[in-house]
């Protein structure tokens, strides 16, 4: 799995690429937590999902700990454009409850 | 149509998850399945095979056995270890229940499993193994008007 970042509007994006399952999590929590770290001072973080090709239940327990990371600086933490089969998975979790859907 | 069957077996390393439901997918093409129909089957399975490598074997590599059958317009689902079993299934397979919390799991595989296909068991002993059942019924197939 790939990430591509960047910040616009005082807002830090993060594109995940490729398949989401408990192999690709952990360099990925790695690198979105590295990105979280570097970049404190933003209003928001918005995770784009619409370049994961599969995501399974690891893709919730990912977005909770980066949804815990973000909120111990008092950042809001949203997710962008899920495909149809992630956002059946996060809704299935109520995830949208913690980590809203960017509009 | 024919019954067809499949099996594998390999390591309960996690870079097979991928090839894993992959394999799954790719046997269950001649059931015509719907992009959701497919996706729901990819994901239950890599949510099995998960839970073998975390669960049953989280001490080290052992073998799963993944075995898939069609009947009519079935898909069976069989995933099978030979590792540490499941204490408590009914407890296992309440949503969020996980017994490691703190690795970011969210207890959600077997919600999952049982949300996404049409059929879910689990038989569990422990010290001998776990086995998931489960089936996906596709639609048959309807002529393009």
């Amino acid at each position: 799995m790939q990430i591509k970042s960047g910040l616009y509007g005082g807002a830090l994006y993060i594109k995940l690429i490729g398949e989401m399952d408990e192999y690709s999590a952990q360099s990925v929590r790695e690198k979105c937590d590295k990105l979280i770290e570097d970049n404190l001072s933003v209003k928001k973080i918005i995770i784009n999902l619409s370049e994961v090709a599969f995501m399974d239940s690891t893709g919730i327990g990912f977005l909770i700990g980066r949804y815990k990371k973000a909120a111990r600086a008092s950042i809001p933490l949203y997710v962008e454009a899920p495909n149809m089969a992630a956002d059946k998975i996060l809704n299935l979790s109520g995830i949208y409850t913690l980590i809203p859907k960017a509009e | 149509m024919t019954k067809n069957y499949l099996k594998l077996q390999f390591y309960s390393l996690a870079r097979n998850q991928g090839f894993a439901r992959d394999a799954v997918a790719a046997f269950c093409l001649e059931l015509n399945p719907t992009l959701s129909d497919l996706s729901d089957v990819k994901t239950a399975v890599s949510e099995a095979v998960t839970n073998c490598t975390v669960h049953a074997y989280k001490d080290g590599v052992g073998l799963i056995t993944l075995e898939c059958e069609i009947e009519e317009n079935s898909l069976h689902i069989k995933v099978s270890d030979t590792g540490g079993g499941i204490p408590d299934v009914e407890k296992a397979i309440q949503p969020f229940f996980t017994t490691l919390p703190d690795d970011e799991r969210s207890g959600m595989g077997f919600t999952i499993m049982q949300t996404f296909m049409d059929e879910f068991r689990v038989n569990s002993v422990q010290g001998e193994g776990t086995v998931v059942y489960m089936v996906k019924c596709f639609k048959p197939e309807v002529e393009n008007a």
